[in-house]
């Protein structure tokens, strides 16, 4: 279990972030200095990222997503616990979501 | 569900985010006003800063707003702000958010001057997500306020660049090859080289263009600040053959001529422009009235869906372009297009003889021509820079 990623907690997109959808891709703008490394950088989610991403809108724990994602895909949840912890992470240090209180 | 780097960074840049299907729009210009703070000799879009019936005419926030949300629901991810000077306008800030707030890069082109301590700060805290392009007329106040003819202006460019440069706003500064700066190149690349940022030379507007708006008097003046072909060879080889070596390149890869194709230069789902006023142009040197649409008429969605198409599809039926341009396998190398022919002699067609000169002095200069021969009775000019390259 990773330590920073709490599977009982609820994560919502940053406010810092504009999230846009085109053609089938997300693409996650920065709207505030401090997001990328540089100052020009977008960002793009893949597959697993994107189904992932949709879940994570505030409504719920991270645990509720791995099921209902474990539910469509007929996966062990621990499989999927894996992706949705690995991309949390990612997202988590670049600031594009924030843990809801 | 299987997945490593999950979240995948795309550069300014770099490949497209979409190989096989792009957005309806990818790129929006906006042409926020005419009017500038500044009167530059060579400049074909400069009406006085406090040209009233320029203001009048000028779109609105909120109908600027408005579009740019169109824009985003097209896909649109970059917006061109440029001018006219765009800093000129009150509004400018609330422009700007909204597009960001969108999601959208910004690309500011400005001449600094009107760069305040506010708008450096919100450029920091909101980048812009592109560099800030900032033209730079001349290193010495004279050379640069003799470009300008606004007393003051070296003065306020400075200034606007500090604030960038204090802030870490990121910029890259452009060039002016005019009678009057040609003697400061070097040292304009020296200073530039010492920039937050530098890479590379920067960047030289030289083959001036003229009023889109077609305006005699202005046209003569801009014509007579031009270099001519050997000039703009002599000042394109200053550090090389390398600019050689990429014209000789561009000709290559560019195919030959397009036939009476007219814009071979616009793929579906590329870019657009709009002027002060609401006009959408497919760029904003393009001002046919039969290449333009007024979007007080219809959506962005239709112009983009609908009218631009029409555009990219016209031909040309002049027998001098068909004869020359049609055939001429420069073709991808010269800077003639619709907008120039436009600009030079209101068609959309007609050879324009300097460009002409430019781009066979650059393919002598490549090895592609013999002295005295015509590019378009050129047979296989494909195969003539194949073989000669």
């Amino acid at each position: 279990m990773n330590d920073k990623i709490d599977l009982d907690k609820v994560y919502a997109p940053s406010e810092d972030v504009v999230v846009r959808e085109i053609e089938g891709e997300v693409v996650i703008v920065p709207l505030v200095s401090g997001i990328g490394d540089v100052e020009d950088e977008l960002f793009t989610l893949n597959e697993t990222g994107r189904d992932i991403w949709k879940r994570v809108d505030g409504s719920k724990p991270l645990a509720a997503v791995v099921r209902e994602l474990a539910e469509e895909y007929d996966a062990p949840a621990g499989l999927i616990e894996g992706d949705v912890v690995g991309l949390l992470e990612e997202l988590l240090v670049r600031k594009m979501v924030v843990e809801k209180q | 569900m299987t997945g490593k780097a999950y979240v995948k960074k795309i550069r300014s840049g770099e490949a497209r985010l979409w190989p096989s299907r792009r957005p309806l729009l990818t790129r929006l210009d906006i042409e926020l006003t005419e009017r500038c703070n500044n009167n530059c000799v060579h400049c074909s879009v400069n009406r006085p800063a406090g040209d009233y019936d320029a203001r009048e005419r000028e779109w609105g926030a909120e109908s600027w707003k408005k579009l740019l949300g169109e824009a985003a629901v097209l896909g649109c991810l970059v917006v061109r702000l440029t001018g006219g000077e765009p800093l000129l306008r009150g509004d400018f800030e609330e422009i700007y958010i909204q597009a960001r707030r969108l999601g959208l890069r910004v690309m500011i082109f400005t001449n600094a001057t009107l760069v305040t301590p506010g708008l450096a700060r919100l450029l920091k805290d909101m980048p812009p997500l592109e560099a800030v392009e900032v033209s730079v007329y001349g290193m010495k106040k004279e050379t640069y306020e003799a470009v300008t003819r606004t007393p003051g202006s070296f003065d306020a460019f400075r200034r606007g660049l500090r604030l960038l440069r204090d802030n870490g706003v990121p910029f890259i500064v452009k060039g002016a090859v005019l009678p009057g700066t040609r003697g400061e190149m070097d040292e304009f690349e020296a200073w530039a080289a010492g920039l937050p940022g530098a890479a590379g030379l920067p960047s030289y507007a030289q083959l001036f263009d003229l009023r889109s708006r077609r305006n005699g008097r202005k046209n003569a003046l801009i014509s007579s600040l031009r270099p001519d072909a050997a000039e703009f060879v002599r000042v394109s080889r200053r550090h090389g053959e390398e600019a050689v070596g990429e014209w000789r390149d561009f000709c290559g890869r560019s195919g030959g001529g397009h036939g009476g194709r007219l814009f071979s230069c616009l793929p579906s789902g590329g870019s657009a422009s709009v002027d002060p006023y609401g006009q959408l142009q497919y760029c904003l040197g393009l001002r046919h009235p039969a290449t333009v649409y007024d979007l007080a008429t219809g959506s962005l969605r239709e112009a983009v869906t609908e009218f631009l198409p029409r555009v990219r599809d016209m031909r040309s039926a002049d027998r001098a372009y068909l004869e020359r341009c049609g055939r001429c396998f420069l073709k991808g190398l010269c800077e003639q297009c619709p907008a120039k022919s436009w600009a030079e002699h209101g068609t959309l067609d007609t050879p324009v003889e300097y460009f002409c000169g430019i781009a066979h002095a650059q393919a002598a200069a490549a090895g592609l021509l013999e002295p005295g021969e015509k590019a378009w009775t050129v047979a296989d000019g494909a195969a003539r820079t194949k073989q000669r390259s």
